[in-house]
C-alpha cells in the first residue's frame, strides 16, 4: 500500500469513513501519521465546539459573578469553584458514571420520550463536560478583566450620557474582552490539550473511532514502541498550538484596533488560568 | 488465607537479605480469579498461588508487582519486571516481541456476557478490554467494538446498557454471571481465540524462562496444576 | 486487622462497614493520599528551582542559554502534559540506566537498545534486581517526581520569565546607576521584586499541580485514583468483601478531597499575596496603603 492509498483508507477513519479494520501489520510511519492525524479531527471537534459554546456561558457567568444580588452571584461562584477546583479527569469520570445511570429506554415527559442513550457517547457527554469546564475557567478570566476595566473609561462613558445596556455593550464588554484576551488565548490552548483526556479517561471509543491519543496508544501497543507514536502526536499538537496562537492573535489585533499603539496588550507567554 | 499470604510475602523479603537475585513477577491485579489485589492489598488469585509454587520448585526468590494492562509489555521490555504472569494469551503478535513459556492454562474459550440469553450481538456494541485478543476479535468479525481500559468497566457497560454484551475469558465472566442473581447471563455462543495462557519473558532471558518452563512441566506431571485450575476455575474448567 | 473482622463473610451492618473500611487495601488507600501530598511537597520546590533556572536562562545574554531556556518554556505550550508523561518516564528510566551502564558495566557489554528491548548488565539496573520492593516503589516515585518537576518547572519558568520582565525597568536602571554589577542587580533588585509579580501565576500553577495529580497513575504510581478505581469496582465472592460497583461513591470522595485542597490553598495563597503586596508599587499594594491610612 502506498502512502497515498493509506491516507485514502485511513484519513477519515476516526469518524468511521474508510477502511473498517485498523492496520495490523507494518505500522509504517505513514500509517501512524495518517491515523493519528485522523484522530486529531476529534480533538478539533471537542476543542472548537466547547470553546464556542463556552464563550457565551462564560460571559453570562462572569456577569452574574460580578452582580450585587447574591442570588445571581452565589450560583456562579459555586459553579466556577467546582469546575476550577477539581481535576477534569474526575469530572469526566463522574459525568460518564452519572449519565449511564439515566434509563436506557429514555425519559418520558408529557408523553414525549426523550432518548438518553446518546448522552453517554463521547461526542455529546464529553463535549458537554468540556463546555462547562472551559466556561468556568473563561468566566474567571472575564470576571477578572471586568474588574480591571479602568474607572476612568466608565466615568467618561457616563459623562457622555452612555448608560445602562449601551454602556455595557459599547464600553464594558469590548474592554473586558480586550483585557481578558491574552489569558483567554492560554485557556484555549490548554483546552485543546485537555481534549486528549476524553478517550483516555472514561468515555469509551466505539468501533475503534477515537482521538489522536487513542490511535497513538494503539500504535504504541501494537509496536510495543512508545518512542514513535507519542512524538508524532506531540508534533501535531505543536502545529495546533501555533494555529490557535495565530487565530487568537488576529482577533486580539482586532480587539485592540482603537487602542493607541503603545498601550496594546500583547499576547505574552504567560500561564494565566489553566487547568 | 490471609495469613498464608502474609507468610509468602515474608519469604519474599527474607530472600532479599540473602542478596540473591530476585525474579520480579509482573501482573495486572484486576482480573479475578486469575489475578487481583485482595482486600489486604496483596496480589491474590490463581496466578499468585501458581507463581509462588513455580518459584518454590525452581528455587527462585520471587516478588510480585502490578502494572496497568496496556503498558505491561513495554515495561517488561525496559526491565521493570522480569516476567509477565497476567492471564496473557499466547499470540503470534506477542510472540514476535516476547518469549512465552509453554501454556499453563489450556486454550480457554471466550464467552459473551449479556443481560439476556437471546441478546443480538449485531444490534449494538460489544464491549472488550483495550488491547486484548477479544477486542481485536470483535473488531475483525464485523461487530462494533467498544473498548474500556479495565475489565471491570466492560462488565459495567453491559449492566448499564452501553453495550449489548462483553466478550472476555469465560473464566473471568463465569463467577460474575453466577453471582448476579440472574441479571447477567452467559450466551451459549463461545469463541476460541488465542493459544492458551503463558508467562512472557524478554527474548534475552532464556535461562530464567527455561527454569520456569521446567517447573510448569513438573506441575503438569504431578497433577498439582490441574488441581489448582479446578480450585480456582470450577469443576468444569479445562485441565491438562 | 481486628479480631472481629477475622471472617468478613459472616458479619454485617456497621461491623461489616467498619471492617471493610479498615481492610489492608483501604489502609493502602489512605496512605496513597499521603503519597499525593508528598509528591506535591517535593515537586513544588523542585519545579520552582527548575523554573527559576529556566527563566534565568531565557533572559540570559548568551545565545545558547537563551535558546535552551526558551525552548524549554515553549515545550509546555506545545505538548499536552499527558503525552509527555506517557513516554518521558520510560525514556528517563532508560536514560538513567544507560548512564549507569556506561559507568559500571564491564567494557565490551553490548549496546543496550537491542531492537525493542532495552538491556543493560545486571549491575546497571536501577534499582538493583536484588533490592526490595520498597526501593522499586521509591524509584518509581522518584521518576514521577522528576517528570512532574520538569513539566511544571517549564510552567514556572514561563511565569517567572514574565515576572522578571514586569519588574519596572527604572528600578534596574537606578541600581545600575548606583554602580551595581549585573549580578548584583539581579540578586538584590530583580529577584526580590519579581516575586510579587510571579505570585498570581505561581498560585495558579500550584492549583494546576494539585489538579494534575490524578495523572500520577500514568506514571505507574499507585495513587488515590488507582485505589479508588480498584476499591470501587464491583467485587465477586473471590474477595473478602464482595460488593456492587461503588466507583461513583469513591470518586465523589476524591472530588471532595480536591475541592477541599483547592479551598485551603486559596486561603493560604490569598494571605501570602497580601503579605507580599505590602509596600509594593502595585495596584494591590496601593489599595492596602489607602485602607491602612
Amino acid at each position: 500500500m502506498t502512502c497515498f492509498e493509506t491516507i485514502q483508507a485511513y484519513g477519515l477513519r476516526s469518524i468511521g469513513i474508510g477502511e473498517k479494520l485498523l492496520p495490523k501489520t507494518d505500522f509504517t510511519l505513514c500509517q501512524q501519521f495518517t491515523l493519528i492525524g485522523s484522530g486529531m479531527i476529534w480533538n478539533l471537534y471537542f476543542g472548537v465546539l466547547a470553546l464556542l459554546a463556552g464563550f457565551f456561558l462564560a460571559n453570562a457567568l462572569a456577569l452574574s459573578k460580578s452582580a450585587h444580588s447574591p442570588w445571581a452571584r452565589k450560583p456562579a461562584e459555586w459553579f466556577v469553584f467546582v469546575f476550577r477546583g477539581s481535576p477534569l479527569f474526575i469530572q469526566f469520570f463522574l459525568a460518564y458514571e452519572t449519565l449511564v445511570l439515566l434509563p436506557r429506554s429514555g425519559i418520558e415527559i408529557f408523553g414525549i420520550t426523550l432518548a438518553t442513550s446518546w448522552t453517554t457517547k463521547a461526542w455529546a457527554g464529553a463535549l458537554f463536560v468540556m463546555f462547562l469546564n472551559t466556561a468556568a475557567y473563561s468566566a474567571e478570566i472575564f470576571y477578572g478583566a471586568l474588574r480591571s476595566i479602568p474607572k476612568g473609561d466608565l466615568e467618561a462613558a457616563e459623562a457622555f450620557g452612555i448608560t445602562g445596556w449601551q454602556k455595557f455593550a459599547r464600553i464594558q464588554w469590548p474592554t473586558m474582552l480586550r483585557l481578558g484576551w491574552p489569558a483567554y488565548t492560554n485557556e484555549a490552548i490548554f483546552l485543546f490539550h485537555a481534549t486528549t483526556l476524553v478517550f483516555f479517561s472514561s468515555f469509551p471509543a466505539f468501533g475503534q473511532m477515537g482521538d489522536a491519543l487513542y490511535y497513538a496508544n494503539y500504535f504504541a501497543d501494537k509496536t510495543f514502541n512508545p518512542f514513535v507514536p507519542y512524538p508524532i502526536i506531540a508534533f501535531y499538537f505543536i502545529l495546533l498550538t501555533l494555529l490557535v496562537t495565530f487565530v487568537f492573535g488576529r482577533i486580539n489585533r482586532r480587539l485592540n484596533r482603537y487602542v493607541p499603539q503603545n498601550q496594546r496588550s500583547r499576547i505574552r507567554l504567560r500561564v494565566a488560568l489553566i487547568r | 488465607m490471609k495469613k498464608l499470604l502474609l507468610a509468602t510475602a515474608l519469604v519474599g523479603f527474607g530472600g532479599v537479605a540473602l542478596a540473591q537475585d530476585v525474579v520480579r513477577l509482573g501482573t495486572e491485579g484486576a482480573y479475578p480469579p486469575y489475578n487481583f489485589i485482595n482486600d489486604a492489598g496483596e496480589v491474590d488469585g490463581f496466578e499468585r498461588k501458581f507463581g509462588d509454587e513455580l518459584c518454590k520448585r525452581a528455587a527462585l526468590t520471587c516478588e510480585w508487582t502490578t502494572n496497568e494492562w496496556d503498558s505491561i509489555i513495554p515495561n517488561l521490555q525496559s526491565g521493570n519486571y522480569d516476567v509477565i504472569i497476567a492471564g496473557m494469551s499466547i499470540t503470534d503478535e506477542r510472540e514476535e516481541i516476547v518469549d512465552f513459556t509453554q501454556a499453563y492454562i489450556p486454550p480457554a474459550s471466550s464467552a459473551y456476557l449479556a443481560l439476556s440469553a437471546d441478546a443480538d450481538l449485531m444490534s449494538g456494541a460489544v464491549a472488550a478490554q483495550t488491547s486484548t485478543i477479544q477486542a481485536a476479535f470483535v473488531a475483525e468479525n464485523g461487530m462494533q467494538v467498544v473498548e474500556y481500559a479495565t475489565p471491570e468497566e466492560t462488565v459495567a457497560a453491559v449492566k448499564n446498557g452501553e453495550a449489548v454484551a462483553v466478550l472476555a475469558d469465560k473464566d473471568y465472566l463465569k463467577p460474575i454471571a453466577a453471582e448476579s442473581n440472574g441479571e447477567l447471563v452467559l450466551l451459549a455462543k463461545e469463541e476460541s481465540i488465542g493459544g492458551g495462557v503463558g508467562m512472557a519473558f524478554r527474548d534475552s532471558d532464556d535461562a530464567v524462562r527455561e527454569k520456569f518452563d521446567a517447573a510448569i512441566t513438573s506441575m503438569k506431571e504431578d497433577g498439582t496444576l490441574n488441581a489448582m485450575i479446578l480450585e480456582y476455575f470450577g469443576p468444569e474448567a479445562k485441565t491438562w | 486487622m481486628f479480631a472481629a473482622c477475622a471472617d468478613p463473610k459472616s458479619i454485617e451492618g456497621l461491623t461489616w462497614a467498619f471492617c471493610y473500611l479498615t481492610s489492608g487495601k483501604h489502609l493502602d488507600f489512605y496512605w496513597s493520599f499521603l503519597t499525593v501530598l508528598m509528591l506535591l511537597a517535593i515537586t513544588a520546590p523542585a519545579a520552582l528551582a527548575l523554573g527559576f533556572m529556566g527563566a534565568t536562562a531565557a533572559r540570559s545574554q548568551a545565545l545558547p542559554a537563551r535558546i535552551l531556556g526558551k525552548t524549554y518554556i515553549a515545550m509546555v505550550r506545545g505538548i499536552p502534559d499527558i503525552i509527555f508523561f506517557l513516554f518521558f518516564v520510560i525514556a528517563l528510566d532508560q536514560g538513567i540506566e544507560y548512564l549507569k551502564h556506561l559507568a559500571v558495566c564491564p567494557s565490551g557489554a553490548p549496546w543496550p537498545w537491542q531492537g525493542l528491548e532495552f538491556r543493560v548488565c545486571k549491575e546497571a539496573k536501577v534499582p538493583l534486581g536484588s533490592s526490595s520492593a520498597f526501593w522499586h516503589n521509591a524509584y518509581g516515585f522518584a521518576l514521577a517526581v522528576v517528570t512532574f518537576a520538569i513539566v511544571f518547572g517549564a510552567f514556572a519558568a514561563n511565569v517567572m520569565f514574565g515576572a522578571m520582565q514586569a519588574v519596572p525597568k527604572a528600578q534596574l536602571e537606578t541600581a545600575e546607576a548606583y554602580g551595581m554589577s549585573n549580578a548584583q542587580v539581579f540578586r538584590r533588585i530583580l529577584v526580590p521584586q519579581m516575586w510579587v509579580y510571579a505570585l498570581p501565576g505561581l498560585s495558579n500553577l500550584w492549583m494546576i499541580l494539585i489538579k494534575a495529580t490524578p495523572l500520577l497513575f500514568l506514571l505507574g504510581v499507585e495513587d488515590i485514583v488507582y485505589y479508588a478505581r480498584e476499591l470501587g469496582g464491583s467485587k465477586t465472592n473471590s474477595y473478602a468483601y464482595p460488593h456492587r460497583d461503588w466507583r461513583l461513591i469513591y470518586f465523589i470522595g476524591l472530588m471532595i478531597f480536591y475541592l477541599t485542597m483547592t479551598k485551603l490553598s486559596e486561603g493560604v495563597l490569598g494571605r501570602l499575596s497580601a503579605r507580599l503586596s505590602q509596600g509594593q508599587a502595585t495596584a494591590a499594594g496601593e489599595a492596602m496603603r489607602r485602607a491602612g491610612a
